[in-house]
């Protein structure tokens, strides 16, 4: 029963995951706006998702070193926090090879505060009509 | 990659900006002193950046990697008076330039508050997701 209430719940946990590691991302843009030759990172938000709801989170694979015998030492790379991270098209590169636009940056993040607002309300609810529904009359 | 990274890249951002108005500040202060420690006339500093340990992940925060001098030529004032002018009545200043340090102060100022502003929202969405499925 407790994996069907899992189940129940992780689209929203996925995107509200996903949602978290955008956040961190466009962050990090912003702290290194005024670093040299830094490139702004992002990633598709509906791509990863729906990959992430297909074949689940990239963190839990890897990449892994084989181990072929008993000795062998099982090494785990660090892996991305989503399957691919993309490089933002600079529409006005600066000198120093910095690809950080600060306006644009700003407003992503802002939009993201909400959607993640938005997803967090959303999760509430579904718990809220979960636990409802277990409620005796 | 931990819930609270975020704060951790905020704030090496906060950090770097606040070490970067740090020297501005000594330009600044120095910008006349004629004679250091070592007897030379005082050289700008600026800082430089790089971003972070990124190992895979992609984010990792903003670091100073160091703080370099100035190579720009030394200001020459012509003071025949002063204790240190050479032979031919040259005293050498420090080669900060003033309006170079204002912009780089308000640069940073604004940066340091972009970055404030990233932590206090991220704050905030950490709170109200600490208390899901409540009420």
């Amino acid at each position: 029963m407790i994996d069907r209430l899992a189940a129940a719940l992780q689209f929203d946990q996925e995107a509200l995951n996903l949602r978290h590691q955008r956040q961190q991302v466009l962050a990090n843009n912003i702290a290194n706006a005024d670093t040299p030759n830094y490139k702004a990172r992002d990633f598709d938000f509906s791509q990863e998702l729906s990959r992430a709801m297909d074949s689940g989170r990239p963190a839990d694979g890897g990449l892994a070193l084989s181990t072929t015998a008993a000795g062998h030492i099982g090494g785990h790379g660090q892996s991305a926090p989503v399957g691919d991270l993309l490089y933002r098209v600079p529409d006005q590169p600066s000198l120093d090879g910095n690809t950080v636009n600060m306006d644009v940056e700003r407003t992503r993040f802002a939009d993201n505060s909400v959607r993640y607002q938005a997803a967090l309300t959303m999760l509430n609810g579904r718990i809220q009509g979960l636990k409802s529904a277990m409620q005796p009359e | 990659m931990s819930m609270f990274s975020i704060f951790e890249i905020s704030g090496s951002a906060m950090t770097a900006q606040a070490q970067r108005m740090n020297v501005t500040a000594s330009n600044m202060a120095n910008a006349d002193s004629v004679a250091g420690p070592d007897g030379e006339a005082y050289r700008a500093k600026q800082v430089m950046f790089e971003a972070r340990g990124q190992n895979g992940t992609g984010v990792g925060g903003v670091a100073v990697r160091e703080v370099i001098e100035d190579d720009a030529p030394m200001r020459r004032e012509f003071r025949p008076d002063h204790p240190l002018a050479d032979d031919e009545g040259y005293v050498t200043m420090p080669n900060v330039e003033p309006v170079n340090e204002m912009v780089n102060m308000i640069s940073a100022s604004r940066s340091y508050q972009a970055n404030v502003e990233v932590l206090n929202t991220s704050k905030q969405l950490m709170m109200k997701t600490l208390t899901l499925g409540e009420n």
